[in-house]
């Protein structure tokens, strides 16, 4: 079906999203590793707008952002379909990932480089948006609502990929036990899944690459 | 279906609230629009979009969606037949949501924030920003539109309506600070393209005009002044 490379980078959880769903569905694809602090002129040439990693190249045509890639993913290549089939479901699970990229993503990250008390607040606004994660997963093994991962659990795939390192790294808890049962439930279930496992980095690489970009953040200040 | 069985909840300033108006009347789909006021959120919004507690959001059939582009695409897939809001073709589909991102995450955030830049230096700075988004987007006019009127080719589509929603407020914009960001030497495609959206049958009718939304601005600004820090 045509020749696929993916430009990505081990340290970024939007380039991991996508190689979930290529070996969801079993895509054969050539990976070639960016350095983020570096980047190539073929990612310069393939994503001249943003420069960022993911970039899928199909057939030599660029695709850039994860969650549109993800849906191209979906619609190009057949079987183990990722988003759901009804109108209002699909809806739902845009809205939703749509929702953890701007208020969970970028709210651990901003909690993790504020300090003092534009920290606190960064960390109580960001447990206000998991609130409404744990809520949507309560009483469901994944949130695709059925008995196998789709498009929402790798959109979220990031909690159990890195969140507990961006806290680490922020000094901070935001995820809890007692608060978010279901959430951490669910995040045990999807990185005990064989081929998500497979694609989480080194520990140790990931972490350090957190310091690093925090580090950057806090000097900007 | 019945006309009830449609709602929008939006406002006629709101470029977000423009888009799946367009979708809708793409598809002439009847609908009841439900008028939010500016500096109240009726309990219907406030129940419908408890998350962002913002507009548009369309309930169909007692069920609430939210996000304006998430909303465009629930509209394409629910009613067809009908003419077709995204492109066939996988691929071109990327481009029209990757454009329609771009948009809403870059460009209309440094349009919107020329209203309130601290002082002239950061306002220039902010209107070149918009200029050189305008010159992307004429490469991806280009691209997109194989040499037809629009975005989405022959028909208004994805990109069209996701683009030609900020058009009013862009005019506007130019108006009150007497310049031009769209023009005939480096937008060429573009100007041409935004006449022929604005008049369209399935927009015109939604399409605010200049001067009231000149106007608006000064009503809105007045309103924000005097909410709390």
């Amino acid at each position: 079906m045509g020749e696929v490379k993916l430009i990505g980078s081990y340290t970024s959880l939007f380039c991991t999203r996508v190689e979930w769903a290529l070996k969801l569905k079993g895509v054969q694809y050539e990976y070639v590793e960016d350095d983020v602090f570096n980047k190539s002129p073929l990612l310069l040439q393939h994503n001249p707008v943003h420069k960022k990693v993911p970039v899928l190249v199909h057939d030599g045509r660029p695709i850039a952002e994860s969650l549109v890639i993800l849906q191209y993913i979906d619609e190009t290549w057949s079987g183990n379909t990722l988003l759901p089939q009804d109108s209002y479901d699909r809806a739902m699970a845009h809205f939703w990932a749509k929702f953890a990229d701007e208020k969970c993503v970028m709210g651990s990250f901003m909690a993790a480089w504020k300090d003092g008390e534009e920290k606190e607040k960064a960390i109580e606004s960001a447990q206000e948006s998991f609130a409404f994660l744990e809520k949507l997963i309560e009483g469901k093994k994944y949130f695709s609502g059925e008995d196998e991962i789709g498009y929402l659990d790798l959109a979220l795939g990031w909690i159990p990929l890195c969140l507990d390192i961006v806290e680490e790294v922020g000094g901070m808890k935001l995820v809890d036990a007692e608060k978010f049962p279901s959430l951490l439930e669910w995040a045990r279930n999807f990185a005990e899944i064989p081929l998500i496992k497979e694609r989480f980095p080194p520990r140790d690489a990931l972490a350090n690459y957190f310091h690093k970009i925090v580090g950057l953040k806090r000097s900007k200040k | 279906m019945a006309k009830s069985d449609v709602k929008l909840i939006g406002a006629w300033a709101s470029p977000f609230v423009m888009r799946p108006r367009i979708a809708l009347n793409i598809k002439s789909v009847e609908y009841e629009f439900l008028e939010e006021i500016l500096g109240s959120k009726s309990q219907l919004l406030l129940e419908s979009n408890p998350v962002h507690k913002k507009i548009p959001v369309l309930i169909h059939g007692g069920k609430p969606i939210c996000e304006s582009l998430v909303i465009v695409e629930y509209i394409d897939e629910v009613w067809s037949p009908g003419p077709a809001i995204l492109p066939s073709d996988p691929h071109d589909r990327a481009l029209a949501r990757f454009w329609a991102a771009y948009l809403d995450e870059k460009w209309f955030p440094a349009m919107r924030n020329i209203v309130t830049a601290k002082d002239e230096e950061a306002r220039k700075a902010l209107m070149d920003q918009v200029g050189e988004g305008l010159v992307l987007l004429e490469g991806a006019f280009s691209k997109c539109s194989k040499g037809k009127g629009f975005f989405g080719g022959d028909q208004i589509g994805y990109l069209d309506i996701a683009f030609g929603s900020f058009l009013g407020w862009l005019r506007a914009l130019e108006k009150m600070n007497g310049v031009k960001l769209m023009d005939e030497t480096k937008t060429p495609g573009l100007l041409k393209w935004a006449d022929s959206f604005s008049s369209h049958p399935a927009v015109k009718d939604v399409f605010p005009e200049t001067e009231k939304l000149v106007e608006f601005a000064k009503v809105l600004a007045k309103f924000k002044a005097t909410l709390p820090k």
